[in-house]
């Protein structure tokens, strides 16, 4: 296991990665001994979340949305509640809440105060989900921040930043692409990008797929 | 607390950058801390607010200039000698000198899948809900020196109760690590304007999730 902490020195400056590799290294050993821990728990928790949990979990939720009008408004009205019914996953998490982009609105989710993000259907949030300038610009400037992600809206499209301040998660139900029309579920769910689920992407172009 | 993690409407921090094809961690350590802090709440060590009441109260400095996963094993250190969980001399040794305390429950193997899996923060009402939707509130101007999640922005400001969420562990009691008390909990909508001025913009809405102790009636 320790070896793993090896594997990625590239990706840091040096010095900071031997201090926090030791670091991390130490407060493990230290929470282990004391009987807090089990190292092979944690070796399975990050598999999952290397492994399992992600984005495309949510990404078969907004095809299922897209292909079901039932589903969708299943989903709309309790998020939680109706992907665990689809059998898509087999548990989500309490007060998980879908919100649909339409020609009039579009949806934007930030946390102002830290990063709270719903990991169970996209996964761990991204760097720039987590940093300032989202977190202090996406209240205040939304569209200079989709100007960051190269996107633009029309000028007639309103803008709804949702700021997760509870323990409440939010999705966005991106608007589905035209030109999908007969698509699968499974073929739709490749158009599903996180940051169209986050509200600063939109769906890919069919074409571009 | 007014601290530096509280930034919605802060100018200077520049661009948002985007990492093409980010890895979802950057190095083994993060992944590493990230496990460590899952499995030491699942145990019960500390809850969700004192977690994070525990990177608020890093130095502004320190929070500004540490990345996500070293803020959080920055927190855990922090919380392990608040709590007498593990001591300063433990921690800097990278051993345990001393028998560790009994915890609630201890993250087995097979429990993993489980535990990733959010638990609910839904609790019975202590009272009835004071507002509905479509009430019309104002979120209280409180500049508490502890844990709170009403964001300065949204402070003082006139808002339209959106949903009502049901009755929630209430976060500026829980982040003291006494009782959950717990609250009701709404979603309230602003215009930009109301926020932000006349240079806001026009089609602007924001909405933050409040809970009954933040709001009054308007």
């Amino acid at each position: 296991m320790m070896q793993n902490h090896e594997e990625h020195d590239h990706h840091e400056n040096g010095s900071e990665l031997s201090e926090m590799q030791l670091r991390v290294r130490a407060l493990e050993t230290v929470l282990a001994e004391k009987g807090y821990i089990d190292p092979a728990a944690i070796d399975v928790i990050i598999e999952a979340y290397e492994t399992k949990v992600g984005p495309h979990n949510g990404a078969r939720v907004v095809a299922k949305a897209w292909s079901d009008p039932v589903f969708k408004q299943a989903l709309l009205a309790n998020a939680s509640e109706a992907i665990v019914a689809l059998g898509l996953m087999n548990r989500v998490g309490d007060h998980l809440i879908a919100v649909e982009n339409t020609p009039r609105q579009h949806n934007m989710i930030v946390c102002t105060l830290c990063s709270c993000y719903p990991w169970e259907v996209l996964g761990l949030p991204p760097v720039w989900y987590k940093s300032a300038p989202y977190r202090s610009r996406a209240v205040n400037d939304p569209r200079g921040v989709l100007a960051d992600f190269g996107v633009a809206l029309p000028a007639d499209t309103a803008i709804r930043v949702w700021d997760s301040t509870a323990e409440t998660r939010f999705m966005v139900l991106p608007m589905r692409p035209a030109g999908t029309e007969g698509w699968s579920e499974e073929r739709l769910a490749t158009l599903v990008t996180r940051d169209s689920m986050v509200g600063t992407g939109l769906p890919k172009n069919p074409k571009d797929a | 607390m007014d601290g530096i993690h509280d930034m919605g409407g802060m100018h200077g921090f520049g661009k948002v950058e985007p990492e093409p094809n980010e890895p979802v961690f950057h190095a083994a350590w993060e992944a590493h801390c990230l496990a460590i802090n899952r499995a030491m709440s699942y145990a019960g060590a500390f809850n969700i607010d004192q977690s994070r009441a525990a990177i608020e109260e890093l130095p502004p400095d320190v929070y500004l200039t540490s990345s996500y996963y070293k803020k959080w094993a920055l927190r855990l250190e922090n919380l392990l000698v608040k709590l007498g969980l593990a001591d300063a001399e433990e921690i800097k040794s990278g051993h345990a000198l001393h028998p560790g305390k009994a915890l609630k429950r201890k993250l087995n193997v097979a429990d993993v899948p489980a535990s990733l899996t959010r638990g609910s923060y839904a609790r019975p009402a202590q009272a009835p809900a004071r507002f509905v939707p479509g009430d019309r509130v104002r979120t209280k101007n409180i500049h508490p020196a502890t844990h709170t999640r009403l964001p300065r922005y949204a402070r003082g400001h006139v808002g339209v109760i959106e949903s009502l969420r049901g009755c929630h562990v209430f976060p500026d009691s829980a982040a003291l690590g006494k009782s959950e008390n717990p609250q009701w909990l709404y979603t309230v909508l602003f215009e930009g304007r109301e926020l932000w001025g006349d240079g806001a913009e026009p089609s602007l809405r924001i909405s933050i999730e409040a809970f009954e102790p933040y709001l009054e009636p308007a």
